[in-house]
Order: C-alpha cells, then structure tokens, then sequence
C-alpha cells in the first residue's frame, strides 16, 4: 500500500515539484513578513517550521485521498479484500515518509535562512519522527473522513487543525530545546508526541474499516 | 434513551407536559439566580462587582463539557447500536454544547478584562476552550453533510468518529496546553476564591443547577425538533415510494394508493 501510494508520487512528481516549493515558498514568505531581521527569524524558527509543516501535510493529506478519487480507485481498494487497518497503516506510512523528506529540506532551510543553530541533533531527530508519526496518523484518519466530500478542501483544515494543536505546541517546544536550548527540557515533549503518535496509529487502526466504506 | 417519542403527526409540537413545568421551573431558578447574583450576594473582597460573572461562566463551563461528554457517548453508542436516537442526541447535544461554549467565553472574556485587564490570556483553560469550540464547529459541519444522506441505519459513521473523538482530542489539547504554560508560567491567578462561602456559594451552586436544568429543557426540545425533522425525511421517503408504486398500478397521474 505504502509502496503503491509512494511509486505514484514518484512517478507524477506532485509532491517533488509543487508540495515541496510551496513548503520553500512558505519559509520565505515568513522571511519577508517578519522582516530579514535575524533575530526574530531565528528566535521563531521552530514555530515557522512546524507551521510550514502543518500546512504542507495538508496537503500531503489531500493529495493521498485524491490520487484515489479517480477512475473508481476507492472501490478498486474496498474490493481488493485488503486488510482496512493495512490499508490504513500504508497510506500513513506514505504520508509519512513524504512528510520526513519535506521536513528535511525544511529543517536546511531554515538553517540556511534563519540562521537556526542544532544543538541537540537527537532531540532534533526524535522529534521530527515522533511528529511526523501523528500527523501522518491523525492526518489519514481525518483525511479518509472527508475524502469523497464535495467540501473536503474547506472541511480538512477546520477538522484537521484543531486536533493537530497539541503535536503543534510539543514539536515547537521540543524543537526550540533542540535549536539551542537545552536539550533534557525537550524530551519530555518528545514523548507527549510519542503518546499522541501512539494515540492515533491505535485508533485508526481500529476504525478504518468503517470510514473506507463509506467515503 | 431510544425510545420512540409518541408524538403524533399533525400536532408537531417539541413540547410535553414535563418539559413545560422544567420549562417553568427553569424561568423561576433564573429569575432566583438574577435576584441572589446581583442583590442577595456581596461582591467580592478582590473581585469586587466581577465576581458576579462568574455564576453564569463557571455553570456555563460546566454545562459545556458535560454536553461534549455527552455527544461523545452518543457518538460510540451509534457506533455500536446504529439507533436513531443516539444519532439525534449526538447533534443536539454538540449544538448545546456550542452555544454554551459560546457564552461560557463571552463571559470569560469580559471577566478577565475587567480582573486580569485584558480580554485574552493564554491560560490553559482558554486555549482550550476556544479549541473546544472549532472542534464543535467542525463537527457541526460534518453532521449537516451527513445528515443529509437518506436512512439513519445507512447514514455512514464519519461525524460519529469525529464526535468520538471530541472529548478525547479536548482533554488532549488541554493537558498539552496545560503543560506548555505552567512550564512557561508559575503563578497563574486563582480564578475563584477557594473559600467563598455563604451567600456566594449558594449562589454559584444555584447557578449550577439552573444551568442544568435550562440545558436539559434546551436539549429535549433541540432532541425532539431533530427527531421530527428524521421523522419529516422517513415520510418524505415513503411518500416518494408510495407514488412510484401508484403510478405502475394506476396509469393515471396521481393516482390513489
């Protein structure tokens, strides 16, 4: 499944060529906002990164559920006699593993950019893996919710956002430990991420079979 | 819960004998609360004349939360049951719920600007709150869409799953927040005096239970609107098949059945 999703955005390039530079966009747009002046950028470095990573795993999200609307996809999928938990698992895996490559293209930027200093690179790595793990889970889950909706570009982000406010605060607090903070104040967000991570696989999981056969 | 309603067709009205006298009997504890709040009880030694927002805004709180807990537990049980009823308190209860939640940080708001001297702080609870009530728009949004597709038994689990995870997505944004200021902040202010005493607390209790009881009269009556409004789809339904049918057995239009 994961193998399927990812051949697919291999082969169009969308998440290369259009999620990517809009991922770069964003890190310059708040470059021009708040003013090249470093020392904004590289005190709020980490809060820009993960909101630029929230957006563009929305849509990351979008183009997982879409990739499939077309020419009976879904259905192909429903019938194909799968596991829905494998199906889940697969899809949030391919999220995922786009999500790790965007973020690190993100994390140089905002190096380069920002003038952002590592200090903790395991935290930094924990961190990005541990978010990347509920946003990938959490974001599926709601992501197959409103896949099939006529109203799903307008309708993901209000369900999607809110839920996503605490992996939001923790890698924000883990990460700004990790860019030149202490690094031992940053674990313990790591494992709250961890938890919600865990939270979200375990529940999806569960409830994938009822939301694929509808949406 | 489930039981059916006997309300029967032609005199659709969301009133009962019961809900009239809650109905009564919630206009007297609010006439009551009005009285206590802003005559019988002293204003606070600190707060001053503020206090007195705080018997609507803590019931208001209150009665907010037990409404999202509430939509939950309808949520799982649709999800198990696949009844009617549950599906219509689902919606009633999370429409309550908003506009409590709506008050509850109106109130706050004004309160805090006039003891904090500012309308918005990141205090835990406040962050929370305002996200309590996106989820709830959110859901809202969800149930409309869903609840337009036909029969309840096929109706699809989507907004149930969101409503499941509404209590647990609040407790999860409040404990991360909660976590995020008190690392950030040590000294938050004691939102209510823990030894109020006399006619305050009687007051605050009053103001608890008639809380309680305009809510449960709102959610009867937003329960029964819902389930006529399922009933008025049902018949619209059968309506629409019960002329098909009319129409193969009788060529002429609009024949009797």
């Amino acid at each position: 499944m994961a193998g399927k999703d990812l051949r697919i955005e291999w082969r169009s390039r969308v998440t290369t060529h259009q999620i990517l530079p809009f991922a770069v966009l964003v890190i310059l747009l708040f470059g021009m906002a708040l003013d090249p002046d470093r020392g904004i950028l590289a005190r709020a470095s980490s809060g820009l990164f993960w909101i630029a990573v929230l957006f563009c795993s929305l849509l990351a999200i979008q183009r997982a559920f879409t990739i499939e609307a077309a020419d009976g996809g879904r259905d192909a999928l429903r019938l194909s006699g799968l596991d829905p938990a494998g199906v889940f698992l697969g899809k949030a895996a391919a999220i995922a593993v786009q999500l790790i490559a965007l973020e690190i293209v993100l994390a140089l930027g905002v190096v380069i950019m920002y003038g952002a200093q590592i200090t903790g690179f395991l935290l930094l790595l924990a961190t990005c893996l541990a978010a990347t793990a509920g946003l990938a889970a959490a974001g599926t889950l709601y992501g197959v919710l409103a896949a099939g909706l006529s109203v799903r570009e307008t309708l993901l982000p209000i369900l999607l956002l809110p839920v996503l406010a605490p992996v939001l605060i923790a890698a924000t607090r883990a990460f700004e430990a990790a860019l030149g903070g202490v690094a031992v104040e940053g674990w313990p967000w790591c494992g709250l991420l961890a938890i919600f991570a865990l939270l979200y696989l375990i529940f999806g999981t569960l409830a994938f079979g009822t939301l694929l056969e509808e949406s | 819960m489930t039981t059916p309603l006997a309300v029967p067709v032609g005199r659709a009205t969301t009133g009962s004998r019961a809900t009239r006298w809650l109905g009564i009997l919630t206009l007297a504890g609010l006439g009551l609360l009005v009285w206590c709040a802003f005559w019988w009880s002293p204003p606070d030694v600190v707060q001053k004349d503020a206090v007195r927002l705080l018997y609507v805004h803590v019931p208001t709180a209150i009665v907010a939360f037990t409404a999202c807990f509430i939509t939950t537990v309808a949520s799982a049980m649709w999800l198990r049951r696949k009844s009617e009823g549950w599906w219509v308190l689902g919606l009633a209860s999370a429409e309550v719920a908003l506009v409590f939640t709506g008050v509850c940080l109106l109130t706050g708001a004004i309160w805090g600007r006039i003891t904090w001297g500012t309308y918005w702080d990141w205090d835990p609870r406040i962050t929370s709150t305002t996200m309590l009530f996106i989820l709830l728009v959110g859901y809202l949004a969800l149930r409309r869409i869903d609840g337009e597709s036909g029969d309840v038994g096929q109706r699809g689990g989507r907004s149930a799953v969101v409503g499941l995870l509404l209590f647990p997505n609040v407790l999860i944004v409040h404990f991360s927040v909660d976590w995020w200021r008190s690392l950030h902040q040590t000294a938050t202010i004691t939102r209510l005096d823990p030894t109020i005493e006399g006619p305050m607390l009687f007051t605050l209790v009053l103001g608890i239970v008639v809380f309680s009881m305009l809510f449960v009269w709102l959610l009867i009556h937003r329960f029964r609107l819902a389930w006529l409004d399922e009933r008025v789809g049902v018949l619209g339904l059968d309506d629409a098949i019960r002329a098909r049918r009319s129409e193969a057995h009788d060529p002429t239009p609009g024949g009797t059945s």
